[in-house]
């Protein structure tokens, strides 16, 4: 499959070639001659090229070892994480796993799609050789016994794992703030939040601390961290992919999804880990398509390579609260798909706003059962007791956070005798609906597009002491997770804010199991939006730094 | 045959019934005046009583975590994550459970939901790993059925029908992390309030328990807690339509205690009520002490507990096809109610019936015999006597003995036709379930032929006779008596192999003939006493 990919004929030049010699970092981070400088306002240079088929090439043609890879992401952490925190662990056997591919290679075996792949994970997904804590104090230091059927997959198609990445305690939040040991910092602007709750995974390949990522969505904690690190994000298709080792937040809504820089490398990351799974019966069984068959090179691209196609811009998302910096990139982005050869109108769905307090009931009632095995008995932290209560008491109130234990409450009492049906069964009600207006969107339209955030990353602590703005931030994801339809977001524009400018991201959401079409249409997007390179200043700065050093 | 019909008549329980028996008994040891109270005052009430039982799907050990992952190499860790309820581990529902819940909706006569799922039932234990136990709620796999049964003959009998509310599929939530054998899955069959006494609640669950075992679908064995019941007891005075205060029985580890425990129940309620005291009847858990022979209280609800019954996220809907039901349905194998209908309409008495039908091994062994052509009356004298006797005392199966259908159905006919006496018979029927082989090979080996030449034995009557000319003396002074005796001697000369009827026919004539004509003319080659050899005429065995 990977051999029909088409690569963009002008990525051979990001190689770093001379990884060994004098300059490894800035041979190797250097993305393009403009990235030195990496802005919105100014970049003419090439659109998002595959990381992983990259270094695929670079490795099969024995331009550069994954051993000298891993070194220098060892290096580009050091230098990083100081700043960002998008990690609460690094592998200590990422030399070593680089060493196992070099010998690989060396001695001509077969070697996977993932080869040297560096792969970040959120910690809310299991790995048997890293700690595994779901960003909660509760699961401090708990290292589970399995890998996760994703982590497994990614392990298979030899992806090298570096590290578990911070987020939101058990995925519970749109900031990352929430986790109980860190707060990720965005690369675009250290003052303000990654977005969450896979914020970790995000800002980590936002800072190319690793190539791509693992993260989960439960309300959009994929897609909109993706917009505000200004890389891509994938949700796929609710049963696409096993959840099994994904700590559940909401079971009928959890998804993992993908981080990358390109289009391509999310569809890739994405075909390593689907497919049905028998530890999961909510996996789905249906046949996994070639999700990179559709990526071409745009030297091949016709004038119009998505001519004929129909895209619904979704009223309900562009009305009051929404920022005007993000309005006028959505409507930027229409353009583009209209020059494209889309025919872009607007769609209404009614229930949209009917969504999100849906979401909130489902997702914490869901909650409120799933948290339920944190009990202190058989792992996790234990807050010794004299009674039985007490040690679950005192275990759980010490070991969850505010947001966690506000969200327990919140769906324990939506389950009450007597609550249950003015809302845990109104809000199933609601995701019907919600179910059957996606549809029958879908049904006109090839994809719906929309923002994926009202705004555009905010600062630190901005919203932390109030949770319902926050919650409201999630109105244009959560319903593509009733629907259980999968969505990519991939960065369309900037608005002012932060040393050089803010990432918004277009959301694009495809019908059930149609991630192909999302695929190829946001590949084509990408590789010809003109004018916007989306790597954040951090990169740029760690790059004048190591010249320093090395110079030094 | 009259040996083998003599030793039905101590077998004829089942072996519940005769508990049940004994154990009734042993309720009334109480004193006697207030055990002839109680029996006056049960007289006005009536006892009102449902069952829940637990049925543990044996075959399947871990239904829903089919998980390989194996810690067998690590001491005291084959526990799977799933089981643990580790962070990230999912249900998955073994289909095996589905087909064994459609099965028993089937045979309970219920009406399946095509559309069924499951939900989380929530509470804190430590023995409950997720803080859930996944359960079926408002829409279970099967809903509205019945059971026939046929009280036993010695409780006055007579067929009862008990109406099934509902079953459902749920995990086990009582078993410990440490089984090792994950979280095994649970059929819950919830009765219809349709019994009135101890017995027939005994009756119910023992016929559950048949109705598992005739399936294939759990061994049902209630000391194992494979079939665990809590049983609902309240009572109310005749001609009351409303119902009393339910109190809950727990701990009931046999039909027998399931019996006494609802007799000691509507005793201890009855007493309460007729003493005035009917409102310290609450609604309550008791637990059976099978030691003191009462029920204690064990836990008084405080209101209703909330469950925070949900859809089970995890597990897609239990959707059943018509064809999938179908196929099950036509696959059902023969029914305990269809059996007893079927062996009563062979001729039997309800206590055959009952006997042979209420343990499928014995049925299936009875089956077997008389598909190989074996009369059936026979077949269950020798099944229900003999046979029924070896594995009681030996404390086996019906299907562990060395015996087989064919071979018992072979020697009941080489007994029928007169090849073997039944005294033989019975003395290879012991080696057969012992060692095993053939019939034809043992009567070969062995020379077991029935004599039924009747000069032969003439022969050995003749020299019995003479033998004792004490005895047959005293028998022609009129110890008739004696007849028996010399019976006994020709038969030992014989091995045992002379034809009875044959034996008893000649020695009759001949006691007759040498009473008219003297001793020595008895003796038809007409020499004299003196005359005789010293040496006894014996068979030379091989």
């Amino acid at each position: 499959m990977l051999s029909t990919l088409q690569q963009p004929p002008r990525s051979l030049s990001r190689i770093p070639l001379h990884l060994s010699s004098i300059k490894p970092l800035r041979s190797f981070f250097t993305v393009g001659s403009a990235s030195v400088s990496a802005s919105a306002s100014q970049d003419q240079s090439s659109p998002p090229s595959s990381q992983i088929l990259t270094v695929r090439h670079s490795l099969l043609s024995r331009q550069i070892t994954a051993t000298q890879l891993a070194e220098s992401y060892l290096s580009r952490l050091s230098l990083t994480e100081p700043h960002l925190h998008s990690f609460l662990h690094i592998s200590d056997t990422l030399l070593r796993d680089a060493q196992l591919i070099d010998r690989k290679i060396e001695t001509g075996e077969d070697v996977g799609p993932l080869a040297g792949v560096f792969v970040g994970v959120k910690d809310n997904i299991c790995t048997d050789d890293m700690p595994s804590t779901g960003g909660s104090r509760i699961l401090e230091n708990y290292k589970a016994p399995y890998d996760a059927t994703a982590v497994r997959r990614v392990k298979e198609k030899h992806g090298i794992l570096i590290g578990k990445t911070n987020l939101d305690e058990f995925g519970m939040g749109s900031t990352t703030e929430a986790s109980s040991f860190q707060v990720t910092a965005n690369p675009w602007d250290l003052s303000r939040v990654p977005g969450g709750s896979s914020g970790g995974s995000a800002a980590a390949v936002s800072a190319r601390q690793c190539m791509v990522s693992l993260g989960s969505d439960t309300g959009g904690s994929v897609r909109q961290p993706a917009s505000f690190c200004g890389v891509v994000g994938l949700k796929p298709t609710y049963g696409r992919v096993s959840r099994f080792g994904l700590m559940a937040y909401a079971s009928s809504l959890d998804v993992i999804g993908c981080f990358g820089t390109s289009v391509a490398d999310t569809g890739i990351l994405l075909h390593a880990i689907s497919g049905h799974d028998r530890f999961d019966a909510t996996s789905s069984n249906r046949e996994v398509p070639d999700f990179t068959s559709q990526f071409s090179s745009i030297n091949l691209m016709e004038s119009k390579p998505l001519k004929g196609l129909k895209v619904g811009l979704i009223r309900e998302t562009l009305e009051d609260g929404v920022d005007n910096g993000v309005k006028s990139a959505i409507s930027g982005a229409a353009s583009h798909l209209e020059e494209l050869g889309c025919t872009v109108t607007e769609v209404s769905l009614p229930s949209f706003s009917l969504g999100l307090p849906a979401y909130y009931i489902l997702a914490s009632s869901e909650s409120s059962s799933n948290l339920s095995r944190y009990d202190g008995v058989r792992y996790g932290n234990q807050i010794f007791a004299e009674s039985l209560n007490s040690l679950h008491g005192d275990s759980r109130s010490k070991g969850f956070g505010p947001e966690v234990q506000m969200r327990i409450l919140m769906g324990t009492y939506a389950l009450s005798a007597g609550y249950y049906d003015a809302y845990y069964k109104r809000a199933q009600q609601v995701r019907t609906l919600v179910r059957k207006s996606f549809k029958e969107a879908l049904d006109d339209n090839d994809i719906l597009i929309s923002p994926v955030a009202p705004s555009a990353a905010y600062k630190i602590g901005e919203k932390k002491n109030d949770p319902l703005a926050m919650y409201a931030g999630d109105i244009m994801t959560v319903n593509v997770n009733l629907a259980g339809v999968p969505a990519l977001v991939l960065p369309c524009g900037f608005v002012e804010g932060g040393p050089a400018g803010l990432p918004v991201g277009l959301q694009m959401i495809g019908a059930a199991f149609d991630e192909v079409k999302l695929l190829k249409i946001g590949h084509i997007f990408e590789q010809t939006l003109q004018g916007c390179r989306f790597i954040p200043p951090l990169v740029a700065d760690d790059l004048v730094v190591a010249k320093d050093v090395f110079r030094g | 045959m009259k040996s083998s019909s003599s030793s039905t008549t101590t077998t004829t329980h089942t072996p519940t019934a005769t508990q049940e028996k004994q154990q009734n008994s042993q309720i009334k040891i109480s004193p006697q005046t207030r055990t002839k109270t109680i029996d006056k005052l049960i007289k006005d009430y009536e006892a009102i009583i449902g069952i829940e039982t637990h049925v543990q799907l044996s075959t399947l050990t871990k239904a829903f975590c089919g998980c390989p992952y194996n810690y067998g190499a690590q001491p005291n860790t084959t526990i799977c994550p799933v089981c643990m309820g580790l962070p990230g581990s999912l249900p998955v529902l073994n289909s095996k459970v589905i087909e064994f819940a459609v099965k028993l909706g089937l045979a309970l006569n219920c009406n399946l939901s095509l559309n069924s799922k499951f939900d989380r039932k929530q509470y804190f234990y430590p023995d409950l790993p997720k803080g859930y136990q996944i359960s079926q709620f408002d829409i279970p796999i099967a809903t509205n059925g019945y059971v026939d049964l046929d009280l036993p003959v010695e409780f006055g009998g007579g067929h009862r029908r008990f109406g099934i509310t509902r079953v459902h599929m749920e995990e086990d939530a009582g078993k410990l992390l440490h089984s090792g054998n994950g979280r095994v899955p649970l059929l819950e069959i919830v009765s219809e309030p349709d019994m009135r006494n101890g017995i027939e609640a005994a009756e119910y669950a023992a016929e559950i328990q048949r109705v598992v075992r005739f399936l294939g679908i759990s061994n049902g064995n209630m000391q194992e807690g494979s079939l665990r019941c809590d049983v609902n007891v309240s009572i109310r005075p005749i001609g009351q339509s409303e119902f009393g205060t339910k109190v809950e029985i727990k701990n009931l580890n046999s039909f027998s205690s399931v019996n006494r425990a609802i007799d000691f129940e509507i005793s201890r309620q009855v007493l309460l009520h007729s003493q005035g005291q009917g409102n310290s009847i609450v609604q309550e858990t008791r637990l059976w002490e099978e030691g003191a022979q009462k029920t204690i209280t064990m836990r008084k609800k405080e209101g209703l507990s909330d469950y925070r019954y949900f859809p089970e996220p995890d597990l897609p809907e239990v959707i059943l096809k018509k064809e999938y039901v179908d196929s099950i349905q036509n696959s059902l194998p023969e029914l305990p109610e269809m059996k007893r209908r079927r062996y009563e309409s062979m001729g039997l008495s309800m206590q055959d019936v009952l006997f042979l039908a209420n343990d499928i091994n014995v049925a299936v062994f009875f089956d077997a015999t008389i598909a190989k052509g074996a009369d059936v009356k026979l077949a269950t004298n020798w099944i229900m006597g003999d046979i029924a006797a070896y594995t009681k005392n030996e404390k086996v199966s019906i299907n562990n003995i060395k015996l087989t259908p064919q071979e018992l159905a072979e020697l009941i006919a080489s007994i029928k036709g007169g090849t073997i006496s039944g005294k033989i018979g019975k003395e290879i029927l012991f080696e057969l379930i012992a060692k095993g082989g053939t019939v034809k090979g043992m009567i070969e080996e062995k020379n077991l032929v029935q004599i039924v030449d009747p000069a032969e034995i003439e022969k050995m009557v003749d020299k019995v006779l003479l033998e004792n000319p004490k005895q047959l003396e005293q028998y022609h002074a009129g110890k008739t008596k004696l007849q028996g005796y010399f019976a006994g001697q020709v038969m030992k000369l014989s091995k045992g192999k002379a034809n009875p009827g044959l034996l008893n026919k000649i020695l009759q004539q001949k006691l007759n003939a040498t009473r008219r004509s003297g001793f020595k003319s008895c003796l038809g080659v007409g020499l004299s006493l003196e005359e005789l050899p010293n040496e006894l005429y014996t068979i030379d065995w091989p």
